[in-house]
């Protein structure tokens, strides 16, 4: 017997109504460290429920069919592999490129809306076409923001006016939205196709300019902002589509993505609207222009010895820890460490590696206890009765310039106090500057020592330093 | 099927509901759960698939497969490295207890 029609479409739209529930519930089950992983799963099975059903009951051309399973295979095969290799250290910018295939996606089903025209009402061609705005800027940006985070684009393309030139990019989109949504029936210049055409590029072109700008020191907070516009982009195309599921699970995506995008700027005490226009990042060198004294070096020997015969050290890590894919040396460290009868703490910045929480994901990864980690709140009055803290990879989450120098660009973002610890052991690549190009005035105070090198390789001889000293 | 009224109110319900979802979690957890989320909005597929499904000329078919595979990278992507980084943290949590 062959469900009928209306039967097809309930069961469809109950299929949906699952899925939906089963992402909030997983979304809810990963906010605790406990039942993450299970989370995951049950938002997976409502991606399968949802794709499976939708597969079964579209209604498709045998042609077409084949197609939607052909694309399906090649688009999960290439990101499942991709996904299974990528080193711990690379999520952030695998996140960025994954989030802008979705709003991608989102502006091809705007595209197929808006290219079709007049079979919808004004309503949804106009959602239609903010949805594709949205996920058009999305899917560019996120690109940039990989491709910044990969080491593709190394520099932040700036020019005096750009502020302008965006602005009026983004009035040309709006235009040409208008000349879309009033149909190729309006009578006016290049409305119908060629509109259509030109709104897409110029959205994809607003994307591109928008994050060109913008320092590799922001990027977490730009693509959580992607993140959440992708959600919003899918919310919309949902509306367009009589799609409960993808408005529902977009919407919470777009909710939840703002919230995060919220704390991630307030961690660095930046606000979104100073992310996105003010061009920080990696421009001023006058910041730096309050640091005079000169960086005092260490053997790692005699660093070695120091720590073993510590009572408390505070192991700040940074981006640094993570390039150097020093994460398990640490741990090693730590751990005879504490076997010696030292006390050792991990501190971790809010917005230490590349995102929040990214530092606890490589700590993780190598099994540092969670009770070792403390955050910023936790750890700072701690670290007046620290013996020493040991800067590894860190930079500007450690400078008392953020506290103290007012013409500093970063003043007032919270810091982790280190400078009052009482020495200070810096694990350093070289001499120059950090990710944000300001000068450091923690490295040169009287009881900073710089260890220069690798991460990897300093801990290595630290390690056998502590051996020997014990 | 979706009243336009009727929709607002669950853009506003889902809205609160991804609000609050969020608003106690750890902090890390903002990772995972920002990659989490990622995965979430592949539902995206759902759509690009109904839209490839109903192309009738070569424009709209060529959009569509586009749309398609950037949706399944999207949604198989986002779950295979929100999985692996959330199956570190309870390895963590167990030597912890152990």
């Amino acid at each position: 017997m062959m469900p009928s029609p209306s039967d097809v479409q309930t069961l469809t739209q109950l299929s949906y109504l699952a899925a939906a529930a089963l992402f909030i519930l997983g979304l809810k089950r990963m906010s605790s460290p406990r039942t993450a992983v299970s989370g995951v799963r049950w938002a997976g099975a409502g991606m399968v429920l949802a794709t499976v059903v939708t597969l079964a009951f579209m209604g498709a051309s045998s042609f077409n069919l084949l197609l939607v399973i052909g694309a399906i295979a090649v688009g999960g095969i290439l990101a499942w592999v991709s996904g299974k290799r990528v080193a711990m250290t690379d999520m952030p910018q695998m996140i960025a490129l994954y989030n802008g295939m979705g709003g991608g996606a989102a502006a091809a089903i705007a595209a197929v809306q808006l290219y079709r025209g007049g079979e919808h009402g004004l309503v949804h061609l106009i959602i239609a076409a903010v949805g594709g705005f949205i996920g058009s800027v999305s899917f560019s940006g996120s690109l940039i923001a990989f491709a910044k985070l990969q080491g593709l684009i190394t520099k932040s393309v700036r020019f005096g006016g750009q502020k302008f030139v965006n602005l009026a990019i983004l009035l040309v989109t709006l235009g040409l939205g208008f000349l879309v949504v009033a149909g190729a029936d309006s009578g006016l210049p290049l409305a119908g196709l060629p509109a259509v055409s030109l709104f897409f590029a110029s959205s994809l072109l607003l994307g591109i300019a928008m994050t060109l700008p913008i320092g590799g020191a922001d990027m977490p907070v730009v693509i959580s902002l992607y993140n959440a516009l992708t959600g919003l982009a899918v919310g919309f195309e949902g509306f367009v589509l009589d799609n409960a599921a993808m408005i529902i699970a977009g919407t919470v995506v777009g909710a939840a993505g703002t919230l995060l995008t919220q704390l991630m700027a307030k961690a660095m005490n930046r606000s979104l609207g100073n992310v996105l226009f003010s061009n920080f990042g990696e421009s001023s060198s006058a910041g730096g222009a309050g640091v005079t004294g000169s960086q005092k070096a260490i053997e790692a020997s005699d660093a070695g010895v120091m720590m073993a015969y510590s009572q408390k050290i505070i192991i700040v890590p940074g981006y640094g820890l993570a390039v150097a894919q020093a994460q398990h040396k640490v741990w090693e460290l730590a751990q005879l460490l504490i076997d010696h009868g030292v006390k050792v703490r991990f501190a971790i910045h809010p917005v230490a590696g590349r995102m929040p929480g990214h530092m606890n994901v490589l700590l993780a990864e190598a099994g540092v206890p969670y009770d070792l980690i403390s955050d910023l709140d936790e750890i700072n009055a701690e670290f007046e009765t620290a013996d020493v803290a040991l800067i590894i990879g860190a930079n500007d989450v450690v400078n008392p310039d953020a506290r103290a120098n007012r013409s500093s660009p970063i003043f007032g973002m919270p810091i982790l106090n280190a400078d009052k610890a009482k020495n200070v052991i810096v694990i350093k690549r070289g001499q120059g500057q950090g990710f944000s190009g300001i000068d450091n005035a923690l490295f040169v105070l009287d009881q900073t020592r710089m260890l220069y090198g690798d991460a990897q390789a300093a801990v290595s001889q630290l390690i056998q330093a502590v051996k020997a000293a014990g | 099927m979706i009243d336009g009224v009727i929709a607002l109110y669950i853009f506003m319900l889902a809205a609160f509901t991804g609000y609050e979802v969020i608003s106690r979690v750890p902090v890390i957890l903002h990772t995972p759960l920002m990659s989490g989320s990622n995965f979430v909005h592949g539902i995206v597929l759902v759509g690009a698939m109904v839209a490839l499904a109903a192309a009738d000329s070569t424009l709209l078919r060529v959009i569509g497969v586009i749309g398609v595979i950037l949706a399944a990278g999207n949604a198989v992507g986002g779950y295979v490295v929100t999985e692996r980084m959330l199956k570190m943290f309870v390895s963590a949590g167990k030597k912890q207890g152990s």
